[in-house]
């Protein structure tokens, strides 16, 4: 069974007369272990859609089934419960609490778990130690630069150990370098882990480290290529 | 989601908005405080007037001269001189009136008293002996004068204790001549301090015989008031009604409605007391529901713009894995800290502060000032701030946990 089953997935924004339609009938599915990057110019849809995976919106078409149910037969309590446990969210926009130190702001997500609070401080410490921020754990996260919110932000996601994490563009704000960290971490989060993994992004180099990248274009998947299939695209250029 | 922890969660809110939290609980505290303030020294001065009757005993009938007031606007004749000493005498004949057991003219006025080159003004109150006992006097030093007093017009005077307090200090006065009026008194009583005691201050008194009164300060024939003294409280419509019948027939009156006199028993004065202090404490509590409005309007204030942060924050914690339940918890958990935080500091500055008001009125204006703490206006005043700080803090907050979290988070 997939993991996350999609099927004519559409959203569409009505603000008065205008009406855009970000999302016009995807359909695809993802499988438990699978590192997946979503790649597509900007304004296709992209975030839309995991937003959607993520239970932070909520499609106004189609069908989305998460672990075999169907989104809208979770309760308020249910999505909260998977939210928590079983997703890791990385936003485009970081959405850290501003007046807040890192600290706090990756412990959040620990108030609405059952770890039992003796453990807390052990699982935020190594959260942000796998992003390399210990020494920024005490700093109010408004004076962070962009690229130590998006880690923190990453701590955050982490934190939970969930099996799928979400990263709308995680590595957008960071130079190559830690832009390369983060994504090894991730690797390793899928491979040695076996977390699922489904990221946006715009690089190219990004996406390498996937197993497999969905193109979206105007809210519509325009190909789906497994990472096999692509080296076997790649060699036929090769080979001409 | 334990409790504690959401606690622990509101608590951090708390202090990571802190000016917002401390306004919001000054708000609070404004509100209660006036409130407490407020009732507290009305509900005392309510205590004082309605004490103000109790200082003439409850068998006391007072006769004015004059027609009765019957509105706002008609001015009672208050210098009518219908009450006369033919009148007293009427009066004392237990044919006439078989239920009084006793009758003292009375008179009275401002006027200057003057010792050595000191003057203060006071009341002269020109009364008999019975004054004792109707108005529970008794003396600190000396004695009362007595009815050959009277008789004789003896220039003799009873002060009280500002009296002698302002002119002679902390000399000895008994003996002493004071003037008035171009006339010299000697002391022959002090009053104790007393206070007020029904309309009559008699700290600030100077008593003499009524005949001595009549002739030498207030040049009249006439009386101000008779007070008398019914021998029961029950018997006091039965009184009331044998002293109209024999003043008109003294005074060849047939119609009732042309009475040139009028009698008012101590009911007739709690009754247009009670006016008074129903008008005192509506005003209050119109002033004390004001200082509530402009307390709640400043929390809501508050409230509503910290709802697009809350909004946000609340969007987050949600994609977190916050339940709509853990979100209203942490929002109820706010506003009931800021309201029982504010409320609980409202409360205790509202009794020190009408404490000290009540000090001062009773030390310094020399007010028979009690301090009372008004119970129902702080219960009040604590459920309309909690009210407020609930509606406004987290109606907000309840609209938001409501929606998707994508869209609590762009939330602008
Ligand atoms: N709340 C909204 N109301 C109206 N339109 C919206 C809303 N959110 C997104 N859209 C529109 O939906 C379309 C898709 O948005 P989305 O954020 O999914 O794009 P994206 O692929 O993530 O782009 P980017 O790479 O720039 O982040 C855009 O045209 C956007 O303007
Ligand atoms: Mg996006």
């Amino acid at each position: 069974m997939a993991l996350i089953e999609v099927e004519q997935l559409s959203k569409t924004y009505r603000d008065g007369a205008t009406e855009t339609r970000a999302v016009q009938g995807v359909s695809f599915q993802i499988h438990e272990g699978e590192f997946v990057a979503i790649m597509g110019p900007s304004g296709s849809g992209k975030s839309t859609i995991l937003h959607i995976m993520g239970f932070l919106d909520t499609p106004t078409g189609g069908i989305y089934r998460f672990e075999g149910k169907h989104v809208r037969h979770y309760s308020d309590k249910e999505r909260a419960h998977v939210r928590n446990r079983k997703m890791g969210f990385v936003f485009q926009a970081f959405n850290l609490l501003p007046r807040t130190t890192v600290y706090e702001n990756v412990k959040l997500p620990l108030f609405y778990s059952d770890v039992p609070e003796s453990e807390w401080d052990a699982r935020v410490r190594s959260a942000i130690a796998s992003v390399n921020l210990s020494h920024r754990a005490e700093y109010d996260t408004t004076r962070l630069s962009g690229g130590e919110k998006q880690r923190a932000a990453i701590a955050r996601a982490l934190v939970m150990n969930p099996p799928l994490i979400f990263a709308d563009e995680p590595t957008g704000n960071l130079d190559s370098k830690s832009g390369a960290v983060v994504m090894e971490t991730l690797q390793k989060l899928n491979e040695a882990h076996g977390r699922t993994i489904i990221l946006i992004t715009h690089e190219t180099l990004t996406a390498e480290h996937a197993g497999r990248i969905l193109h979206v274009r105007d809210g519509k998947i325009e190909v789906d290529i497994h990472v096999a299939q692509r080296r076997t695209a790649h060699s036929h250029e090769f080979s001409k | 989601m334990k409790l504690s922890h959401t606690f622990a969660i509101a608590l951090v809110g708390l202090k990571t908005h802190k000016s917002r939290s401390a306004l919001t609980i000054l708000g609070i505290v404004i509100g209660i405080t006036a409130i407490i303030l407020i009732m507290s020294l009305g509900k005392s001065a309510q205590d004082l007037i309605l004490g103000q009757i109790q200082g003439l005993g409850s068998k006391t009938i007072v006769v004015i001269p004059g027609r009765e007031p019957r509105g706002p606007s008609d001015v009672a004749q208050i210098f009518s001189d219908s009450l006369k000493e033919r009148d007293l005498e009427a009066l004392q004949k237990k044919s006439n009136v078989p239920t009084l057991s006793r009758v003292m003219p009375v008179l009275f006025g401002g006027d200057t008293a003057s010792y050595l080159g000191e003057t203060y003004r006071l009341t002269a109150f020109g009364a008999t002996d019975l004054i004792t006992e109707l108005f529970d006097l008794s003396v600190a030093e000396g004695m009362f004068f007595s009815e050959s007093d009277i008789q004789s017009r003896g220039s003799v005077v009873v002060i009280g204790s500002k009296v002698k307090q302002e002119l002679f200090g902390n000399q000895g006065a008994l003996g002493e001549k004071i003037k008035i009026k171009e006339r010299n008194y000697r002391v022959i009583g002090i009053l104790p301090k007393k206070g007020q005691v029904s309309f009559f201050n008699f700290d600030e008194t100077a008593i003499i015989p009524y005949t001595t009164a009549q002739q030498y300060v207030f040049g009249i024939k006439h009386f101000h008031r008779f007070i008398v003294e019914a021998t029961e409280e029950s018997l006091i419509p039965q009184t009331v009604k044998d002293i109209e019948l024999t003043l008109r027939e003294n005074h060849g009156i047939t119609d009732p409605d042309k009475d040139d006199f009028f009698v008012e028993t101590q009911a007739d004065l709690a009754r247009r007391l009670g006016t008074i202090t129903d008008i005192l404490t509506l005003f209050l509590v119109s002033v004390a529901a004001i200082s509530l409005v402009v307390g709640g309007i400043g929390i809501m204030n508050i409230m509503l713009v910290s709802v697009t942060e809350r909004t946000r924050e609340i969007g987050l914690r949600k994609a977190l894995g916050a339940t709509e339940a853990d979100i209203l918890n942490q929002f109820l958990l706010e506003a009931m800290t800021l309201t029982g935080t504010g409320g609980v500091l409202g409360i205790m500055f509202g009794a020190v502060l009408s404490f000290a008001a009540s000090v001062i009125l009773t030390r310094f204006v020399g007010l028979g000032w009690t301090f009372t703490f008004p119970v129902p206006a702080a219960l009040i005043g604590l459920g309309v701030s909690a009210l407020i700080g609930l509606v406004f803090g987290i109606y907000p907050a309840r609209e938001a946990s409501l929606k998707n979290p994508i869209d609590a988070l762009r939330y602008e």
